[in-house]
């Protein structure tokens, strides 16, 4: 391979590289502004100028190609004088907004003004006004004096979302950024502009002011909104969730995420609908219980039943673990009748990462075996041979209402949930289940990439510390007299959890303690997940053999 | 061993102590004749100079609106993490304002990080050294204890304008 110098240190390229590429590969940061690696190169901020040996002048690193033999410096005086104009320059017209401004401690201004620019401004005349608060569409807000015309978002919604929304407008240092006459940014993958940005130009509507970035923890999981499964980090304040961002996953969904998984599969979590606690159906009302009774009351009824009488429902929406435990569970007890829900919303996909089945693990379903239909079900209790149904963090009422004549034939309804809905509304029994959010556990996705998620909001049998979760400053100095450690939390159980504990009354064999330990399990019975543990998965997955996915 | 003897041993009037005793009586006699040194506290209350740092407090303009845009700067840069800030948007020019801004005084340590750090000369040091709560809730100050209004604090920004670089 070919070699080229940066600072004093050969570096290796694959010829086509440009210099910035080969720069990053080698471990080397040089500033840089409009430059991206997933969108073309359009080279106007200026600020990754370098000093390249026998060329007359500095060169941007991002669009001059690395060739055999060069010799870059990216550290010398001449390399530091044009990167502190350039950063003089870029700052003009900047407005001294950090304190108002979400991006403040992520944005990469800031971090750049910190480490090259002059420190004070030399411009004495009045900064450009332009306007503060532009609908840019439903879900951003767009401040026009911040943005450094870097163009990254108009190159994203052309390249990435291929919506072309975005345009300049006016020159020089008037430009402004807007949509085309009569257009809304609205495609549905808007809010990776807001991750690309390197200023806080475009803002979140929904995240706007909520927090500063500092105050959050990050925890790294996986979308629940489809089973494309983008990577993503949740961020926690306060055992609240309030954003998600994408994490670069390459096999995956790359940089990025799509609007609807962004903004609409976390909020369930702090919802006023969340179930906490059990709940015993006594005297036709729902009445809180605590967990030991609730757990001999279910194993009660359920002992009134011949094994065939009973049916169980699985979760497209639960991880492998739940599933895993639930279907052990059916066994021990001799039953079936095991069955899952698709959730597939025809038409709702394109090439980028949409897919049409809308939740995160039913390829997981089905390298369990859990393949039943859940119409077959619907037969089986109209015609009165099941009379037990257990239903595991699924909606069947959600799903179709169709659901609310047959639940009323039963004779005993057990609800694994994690919010109140349509057919917690007919439960005998409920049990509080621990969101996504809120376990250890993993997600199949639709290419069979084996990902794990992890606890980000406390449960009150969850602690932060002793649970190994990620911490906030605040998480780590707090006491429980200050305000902002009172945070909610629920008292819900991971679903294999609860069933583990109801096999106690049974026959005892599911004695898992950890998520990690019903995963060893699952690897050790299933040849899809062999070899597989949490730690080979780690935080970017692993896809399993292409041989036995065929055969799935 | 032989016993160490003492440098010096006391003289005969010494021993009296008579002497000692007048001189001192003499002494406090002088100072009666004085002027006042002390001060009856809470009859007569206490002027503290510009430089005072008492309790920190939120300065309100005079359009009744407060100066602070809710960065979180001070509640950062708290050693003691007493300050907690929520912010939210307003319609006005300076686009946010905190929603909630509690100073938990049990956690105050006085040290004025907050006004240093503060990009808007937002929060001061009072000269309010007159603190008491009975219980910790108590102890939390928000938005309607902290909000001074800016005349009664001019002092104490002059004095910032000075020194404050």
């Amino acid at each position: 391979m070919p070699n080229i110098t940066i600072d004093g240190k050969q570096v290796e390229f694959k010829s086509g590289q440009t210099v910035i590429q080969a720069a990053m590969n080698a471990g080397i940061d040089i500033p840089h502004f409009c430059y991206h690696p997933k969108l073309s190169i359009s080279g106007n901020c200026r600020v990754c100028l370098v000093e390249i040996e026998k060329m007359p002048k500095l060169a941007i690193a991002c669009s001059t190609l690395a060739t055999e033999g060069m010799v870059v410096h990216t550290n010398s005086s001449k390399t530091l004088d044009a990167r502190n104009a350039v950063m003089e320059f870029i700052l003009i017209n900047h407005p001294l907004d950090c304190p108002i401004c979400d991006e403040a401690g992520e944005c990469k201004l800031q971090d750049y003004a910190f480490a090259h620019s002059r420190g004070e401004s030399r411009f004495e005349e009045i900064k450009n006004r332009k306007e503060k608060r532009v609908q840019l569409g439903p879900r951003i807000k767009f401040d026009a004096e911040r943005c450094i015309s870097c163009s990254r978002c108009i190159r994203f919604s052309d390249e990435i979302a291929k919506a072309n929304q975005l345009t300049f407008t006016n020159r020089g240092d008037k430009v402004t950024i807007t949509t085309f006459p009569g257009e809304s940014f609205d495609n549905p993958y808007t809010l990776n502009t807001v991750d690309i940005c390197p200023v806080g130009a475009l803002t979140n509507n929904d995240f706007r002011f909520k927090s500063r970035v500092w105050e959050m923890s990050s925890t790294n999981s996986v979308c629940i909104g489809c089973s494309r499964g983008c990577n993503i980090e949740i961020w926690v304040r306060n055992n609240e969730i309030l954003r998600l961002t994408p994490r670069q996953n390459e096999e995956v969904n790359s940089f990025w995420m799509c609007d609807n998984g962004r903004l609409n599969t976390f909020k369930f979590v702090n919802d006023e609908s969340r179930i906490d606690g059990c709940y015993l159906r006594k005297d036709g009302q729902l009445v809180k219980s605590d967990w030991a009774e609730t757990l001999e009351v279910t194993s009660k009824s359920l002992k009134e039943f011949k094994s065939n009488e009973i049916a169980f429902v699985a979760s497209p929406f639960a991880t492998l673990e739940d599933n895993f435990v639930l279907e052990r569970f059916a066994k021990q007890i001799n039953s079936n009748n095991i069955f899952s829900a698709k959730h597939i919303l025809t038409g709702d996909q394109d090439d980028i990462l949409i897919r049409e089945d809308k939740t995160p693990n039913s390829f997981g379903l089905s390298i369990l075996g859990i393949k039943n239909d859940i119409s077959k079900l619907y037969d089986l209790i109209d015609n009165k041979n099941v009379k037990a149904l257990f239903i595991m963090e699924e909606d069947l009422v959600g799903l179709n209402s169709e659901w609310e004549k047959v639940l009323t034939k039963l004779e005993l309804i057990i609800v694994l949930a994690t919010n109140k809905n349509g057919t917690t509304q007919f439960a005998d029994i409920i049990f509080p289940a621990a969101t996504y959010a809120e376990k250890h556990g993993t997600f199949v996705n639709f290419q069979g990439r084996v990902q794990r998620i992890r606890p980000a909001i406390a449960t009150e049998e969850l602690d932060r510390s002793l649970d190994g979760m990620n911490k906030s400053r605040w998480d780590k100095f707090g006491t429980k007299f200050d305000r902002w450690m009172q945070g909610k939390k629920y008292d819900a159980k991971p679903s294999w959890k609860i069933i583990a504990l109801l096999d106690s009354y049974f026959n005892n064999k599911l004695k898992f303690k950890m998520a990690e330990e019903v995963f060893n399990e699952i690897s050790k019975s299933n040849e899809a997940l062999k070899n597989l543990d949490y730690d080979v998965i780690g935080d970017l997955g692993v896809t399993i053999n292409s041989e036995v996915f065929q055969k799935v | 061993m032989a016993t160490k003897k003492r440098l010096k041993d006391l003289t005969f009037l010494e021993k009296l102590y008579i002497p000692v005793i007048l001189k001192g009586l003499v002494l406090t006699l002088k100072t009666m004749f004085k002027p006042k040194v002390t001060m009856e506290y809470p009859e007569v209350k206490f002027e503290p100079p510009a430089s005072y740092r008492g309790r920190p407090v939120l300065v309100q303009e005079k359009n009744g609106v407060e100066r602070c845009v809710a960065c979180g700067l001070c509640s950062r840069v708290c050693p003691a993490l007493a300050i907690e800030v929520q912010a939210a948007e307003t319609e006005l020019e300076k686009e946010r304002y905190p929603e909630k801004f509690e100073i938990n005084m049990l956690r105050c340590i006085f040290c004025g990080f907050c006004e240093e750090v503060c990009p808007e000369e937002a929060i001061v040091m009072s000269k309010d050294y007159e603190l008491v709560f009975q219980d910790r809730d108590s102890a939390i100050f928000g938005k309607d204890k902290l909000l001074i209004p800016v005349e009664q604090l001019q002092d104490r920004i002059d004095f910032l304008r000075k020194f404050k670089k």
